[in-house]
């Protein structure tokens, strides 16, 4: 008996139902060769170990369910079906889930990235942008509804509520994590008034971190015009995005910590500042005071009021010899003036009495008329050299 | 008007921060120390009572990341 014939369509099928009927739900351990993430969003690759290798396709859709991305040389373990696909004649391994053969391949591409960014220089110190003292708006880069964002609100709240906290949620783990990272990265990078931002999650196993060990989370973090602090899982926890970042927080409440003054200091600082000041501007005004007292009551200020009293003792002294002076001046001039005036007086009358004249005298009084003279009383003559009384009864007798 | 004030907050603080060390130095006129005297009790004044009544506002950035999301 023959075997029938069958054309290759016919064949192909029975391959086709027999390799899918009976491989249906396989798990593969292999290492990744040949890796392409195509436009499309598929992923085609290679399994290999030392003897045999298999075609492996991972639809888009499923892949993103990949927390890491895949690359050659790494150990994993597909889960799957293997399918046929007619028109090349090959089989493959439709692949639906996968994951590192082991924790030691995930650590493997950690280090082996760490090594590549920091050859790159992307870990240097030299473009670490310092983070601000006061930032007046803070980017968050992590899920709104996650216990880490409730951490970061409450302490910068508690610690400085002047700072005003933008978030631009993003999912932190699994399915489309890194990508989703890396544009809330760049839309925070698209505002002007962003002074400093936080890329973080809380704590979680290493498959939950691994969005951020990824290479595009890593660049996105050092394009980043805004400082940024890396802060993922706990303090145990070390990711790319730490080293990559302008500041490493051990977690999310940390690192708000260091993004924000405390409150409490400057509290402390203003009231400081308020006790302290009016005493020292009274100290000032005290030390003014002293400088004062001291220069009032120092030689060279004494040294006028001296000088008053000196000058006014001299000033008594010669009014006081002024005075005197004067009084003695004036006693003399005062007698010689008598003396002159008895002598121009009695001159006078001599000159007159010298050339004949004579003044009659009756009462004390001088006679220059004849109607002044009591004829019944006496009166006397005056001569130059002599006066005569001329009596009214020594007139009678004489007339 | 709130981020001008935020950003005199920053600025307030040290200008007190310098106001402190010139009266400390005790180098300055009488006249110049109590205008800074003045000033300075403001600053704090005004610090103080900024840093009290701020309230922490959050913003998130949900509808312009849902468009660039999009693809």
């Amino acid at each position: 008996m023959t075997e029938p014939i069958l054309s290759v369509s016919e064949i192909t099928s029975r391959i086709k139902h027999t390799l899918e009927e009976n491989f249906s739900d396989v798990g593969v351990i292999g290492e990744i060769s040949n890796f392409k993430a195509h436009v499309s969003g598929h992923w085609y690759f290679t399994l290999k170990d030392s003897n045999a290798q298999i075609s492996c396709t991972m639809w888009r859709g499923v892949n993103s369910y990949v927390f890491f991305t895949p690359e050659d040389g790494m150990k994993v373990i597909v889960s799957g079906k293997i399918s046929v696909y007619p028109p090349r004649g090959s089989y493959q391994i439709d692949v639906r889930s996968m994951k590192p053969a082991g924790v030691g391949e995930l650590q493997a591409a950690f280090e082996k990235l760490k090594q590549k960014l920091f050859e790159e220089g992307l870990f240097d110190e030299k473009y670490k942008i310092p983070i601000p003292k006061f930032p007046k708006k803070i980017g968050i880069v992590t899920a709104i509804d996650g216990a880490a964002f409730q951490d970061m609100k409450s302490i910068a709240s508690r610690r400085f509520p002047l700072a005003e906290l933008v978030i631009a949620s993003c999912r932190v783990q699994g399915e489309g994590a890194a990508e989703d990272i890396v544009k809330s990265i760049r839309l925070l990078n698209q505002r002007a008034d962003i002074d400093v931002i936080i890329v973080g999650r809380g704590g979680g196993s290493l498959e939950d971190l691994w969005a951020f060990n990824e290479e595009v989370v890593a660049r996105a973090i050092f394009d980043s015009r805004i400082p940024i602090i890396s802060a993922v899982g706990h303090e145990i926890d070390f990711t790319i995005s730490d080293f990559v970042a302008d500041l490493r927080a051990a977690t999310p409440s940390a690192a708000m910590e260091l993004a924000t003054p405390n409150r409490d200091d400057l509290f402390a600082f203003i009231s400081e500042f308020s006790y302290n000041f009016p005493e020292k501007m009274l100290k000032i005004i005290t030390d003014y005071c002293d400088n004062i007292n001291q220069a009032v009551t120092s030689y060279g200020f004494r040294f006028p009021a001296d000088y008053v009293i000196n000058k006014s003792q001299q000033l008594d002294n010669i009014l006081y010899r002024f005075q005197s002076n004067f009084e003695s001046i004036f006693a003399e001039k005062k007698n010689r003036f008598g003396l002159f005036e008895s002598k121009i007086k009695s001159q006078n009358i001599d000159n007159v009495l010298k050339r004949g004249f004579v003044i009659v005298r009756q009462d004390d009084k001088f006679i220059t008329r004849k109607k002044n003279l009591v004829a019944e009383k006496s009166f006397g003559i005056k001569f130059f050299d002599g006066e005569v009384k001329i009596n009214e009864q020594e007139k009678r007798k004489q007339f | 008007m709130s981020k001008k004030k935020e950003n005199n907050f920053e600025e307030s603080l040290n200008r007190l921060q310098e106001i402190s060390e010139a009266l400390e130095g005790g180098e300055l006129g009488l006249e110049e120390s109590i205008k800074l005297y003045e000033e300075g009790i403001n600053l704090a004044k005004e610090c103080y009572t900024t840093l009290k009544e701020a309230e922490l506002k959050v913003t998130e950035l949900k509808k312009q990341l849902e468009e660039n999301l999009k693809k």
